[in-house]
């Protein structure tokens, strides 16, 4: 298949297009303007609507309204902007909205810097509004990543009837890399979704025997109690530990020391560890591609017995993803960190030092 | 093997073109992963542009590399910046009649190229680009020069048809800069 | 017999939740006989802000969605773009359309989104327990300014139908009330024409109801009209502020 140079935020775009996407929502921030500029011109070319909200808390509750009339639908925005959606998207979650939004994460906290950073970690995966409420969260390491995580996040939101969340960075975003575009789905698979999506969207009854009501705290068209909708997400995000953990492992079995990481980081990690192991270390490599479901399965499944540490990578300090290795750890080795922050991007150099460091005598 | 270059000026200068034209070359006639990745600063016009280009014959890991093996340079302040972030035995090249610093490695190749001056005697400043293009291919030998002329015509033609020739001879200018260097190197 | 009067068709027999003597009902009511006269129950989406607002939804029979606080026209707006050929109106209070959503309203109104806008104004936050409303009149006390509005600390009454009136994108602004038989008949045309101009594609329109809260007040029912009429009618005055 014809490869095409496409930088992150586009390629994220069009493959959102082509995963069927008709409407999106956004508001200026660095580093993701790509994404808003990029809809802006394709929208009109595939009959889809693009919005420029007057905030990035009106863009999330367009989003909302978008995802209400069984359209896909999406938003972009970066940490700061994120916070500001954080409104809709917990409505979102309460309503059970088959929307994505995607998050081209920058430094922090609060306006933080316009470079790339991975100190979103918890709030996407943990806190992304009030309520407790969790997302599948996917942590693209690559641009051809990026456009297929996004691909399958529209189908990830119909099937679950649920936010999906695209947890990526500044450097995926901004870089330009070969991509293979997935197929353009057709108007027919769409229309066929949108009319059965019709049974519960609030586009006006037309001679449905019930109004319908999308409400915070319930399924569309569902009456329940708040505990009652609290008790079904709780059980749907135990189902996706069951069907959707998603995570690459690389030299494990011989390994004797790990490297962990997500997104950008897992990409450098990963090329700490060949070079590690050119030079004789037995290191393994494991990374959750979804990093909400937690693949903890890929920690139970090492060998501790000859483990001397497991090193975590990540561009956050203090450490986010790192705590999440822990718990899943549980000091059956020791835990190392190597990070930078603040839009500095992690070297390669200091992880293979860190490494050799926890790794004691070869 | 892996290929690893920084390009670094100032905005306006085609700095991002010139990276994006050896990428597209490379997806075009190679089968090596690719990486770009760009860095500007707050100015839209005047503020530091720099690229920093990844041809691999493995998956690439940092999109920034932290060496790189060719470094290019268009202004003092690049060179300044960028001098260090070169591996001992790489090549440095440098617009001679923009930069008017001089560099302090000695333990790399340093390729000259006058190539503002070149731009404006051919007739127009805003090639440039072309010009140290055409050099560093000229002494990398990385891609095929026809080819990447073609990418850099296809790409800068279809916005400045008025350019094309000049664009062409400027790149040929500096690709004999480029090969007459790596003579002398050898 | 010739039946001259009945409850519209779109409202549910239930009790509604508003307090006794709140406009609110007579609002919803006026709002589902226009929507049925204009033959638009069946291709309505409503969009309720938070606050008392909210409550309609139990008893319209309309589709329906609840919004965050502010932010019903953004979601209003999004709703028009994806399915133009639904009639979208929102129901909102004075703190949700005026205060936490002033950019949302005077933005889809800017933009001129081709939605229709139900804005409750009875200056004071109902459901919270009477608070300071940016549309509270001056020396009105509630319970966050317990010694009467005062504008150098509070600042002043906001008039909506003026703000929005300053803007090109609007093409119906009218300001009613339900306090007798004629405003009330006044009120449903006012209705009427908002619709019919979104039905006509011409863009944004509002009706805003000029409103009471006898609980909040602490008024009877009726002492609450005559402080409609008496005060409120004084900042806010009736009549239509845009036509195209």
């Amino acid at each position: 298949m014809d490869k095409v140079f496409m930088k992150g935020c586009q390629a994220i775009a069009e493959a959102a297009i082509r995963a069927g996407c008709r409407f999106f929502a956004g508001y200026p921030i660095t580093p993701q303007n790509e994404v808003p500029e990029y809809f802006s011109r394709r929208m009109p070319e595939v009959g889809g609507v693009f919005l420029q909200g007057e905030s990035e808390t009106a863009s999330a509750a367009m989003l909302y309204g978008a995802g209400a009339t069984g359209i896909r639908a999406m938003t972009s925005s970066s940490s700061c902007g994120i916070s500001l959606m954080s409104e809709a998207i917990g409505w979102m979650a309460g309503a059970c909205m088959p929307v994505v939004i995607c998050n081209v994460a920058r430094g922090g906290p609060g306006i933080g810097s316009i470079q790339p950073s991975q100190q979103d970690y918890f709030q996407a995966t943990k806190a992304s509004g009030n309520g407790g409420f969790r997302m599948l969260v996917f942590a693209p390491s690559t641009v051809q990543e990026a456009v297929d995580m996004t691909y399958r996040a529209f189908d990830l939101a119909q099937k679950y009837k649920y936010p999906v969340y695209i947890l990526t960075d500044g450097f995926t975003g901004e870089m330009m890399e070969p991509v293979v575009l997935p197929e353009m789905r057709s108007e027919e698979f769409l229309a066929a979704e949108r009319k059965a999506n019709d049974a519960w969207a609030v586009r006006g009854r037309n001679g449905a025997p019930k109004a319908h009501k999308i409400r915070c705290g319930a399924r569309p068209g569902v009456v329940c109690t708040l505990e009652e909708k609290n008790i079904e997400d709780w059980e749907m995000y135990e189902q996706w530990k069951k069907d959707e953990i998603e995570y690459e492992t690389y030299g494990t079995e011989d390994a004797e020391l790990i490297i962990t990481a997500y997104g950008i980081s897992a990409r450098i990690a990963r090329s700490a560890v060949s070079i590690l192991r050119k030079e004789g270390y037995r290191v393994g490599f494991v990374r959750p591609i979804k990093i909400h479901p937690f693949p903890e399965i890929a920690y139970e499944q090492l060998d501790y017995s000859k483990l001397r540490g497991i090193l975590c990578a990540e561009m956050s300090i203090p450490p986010q993803f790192a705590y999440d290795v822990e718990a899943v750890v549980r000091k059956r080795a020791p835990i190392a960190t190597c990070l930078r922050s603040g839009g500095e991007i992690i070297e390669r150099s200091a992880i293979i030092d860190a490494a050799k460091k926890l790794y004691g005598d070869k | 093997m892996e290929n690893t270059i920084l390009i670094g000026g100032i905005g306006g200068q085609g700095i991002l073109m010139f990276g994006q034209l050896l990428c597209q070359t490379a997806l075009e006639t190679t089968d090596k992963y690719i990486t770009y990745f760009p860095s500007y600063s707050m100015e839209k016009r005047g503020g530091t542009s720099d690229c920093y280009v990844t041809l691999s014959d493995e998956p690439v890991g940092s999109p920034k590399a932290e060496k790189s093996d060719y470094v290019v340079i268009f202004a003092n302040q690049a060179l300044k910046k960028f001098e260090d972030a070169l591996y001992p035995g790489g090549a440095l090249f440098i617009d001679t009649s923009v930069c008017t610093e001089k560099p302090n490695r000695t333990d790399v190749h340093i390729v000259e190229v006058p190539a503002g001056e070149i731009a404006r005697e051919i007739g127009d400043a805003r090639v440039a680009n072309l010009c140290m293009l055409g050099a560093f291919i000229g002494y990398t030998e990385i891609l095929p020069p026809d080819k990447v002329l073609a990418t850099a015509l296809k790409k800068i033609g279809a916005k400045r048809p008025e350019l094309r020739a000049l664009n062409e001879e400027a790149f040929n200018k500096g690709m004999e800069i480029g090969t007459a260097a790596k003579a002398a190197h050898v | 017999m010739k039946k001259v009067y009945s409850r519209p068709i779109g409202l549910h027999r239930n009790i509604n939740g508003y307090c006794p003597g709140c406009l609110h009902s007579a609002a919803g009511k006026i709002i589902m006989s226009a929507l049925e006269e204009l033959n638009l129950l069946e291709k309505t989406a409503m969009v309720d802000g938070v606050g008392c607002c909210a409550n309609n939804n139990n008893y319209m029979d309309l589709d329906a969605i609840g919004t965050p606080h502010g932010r019903a026209c953004a979601t209003a707006s999004a709703i028009k773009r994806c399915s133009p050929e639904t009639i979208v109106i929102t129901y909102q209070g004075d703190g949700d359309l005026a205060s936490i959503g002033l950019a949302e309203t005077m933005m889809a109104a800017n933009r001129g989104d081709n939605i229709t806008v139900f804005f409750i104004n009875n200056a004071n936050y109902g459901m919270t327990g009477g608070q300071m409303a940016p549309t509270t009149l001056l020396d009105m006390k509630t319970t966050t300014t317990p010694f009467g509005r005062n504008p150098e600390e509070h600042g002043y009454p906001m008039d909506m139908c003026k703000v929005l009136s300053t803007l090109k994108g609007p093409s119906y602004i009218a300001r009613v009330t339900c306090t007798d038989v004629p405003n009330v008949r006044k009120a449903k045309e006012a209705v009427k024409e908002a619709l019919q101009h979104q039905v006509d594609g011409k863009g944004f329109s509002m009706v805003e109801f000029v409103s009471n809260c006898p609980t909040n007040w602490g008024l009877t029912p009726l002492e609450s009209l005559k402080f409609i009429k008496e005060h409120m009618l004084a900042e806010y005055p009736l009549g239509v502020y845009r036509n195209l």
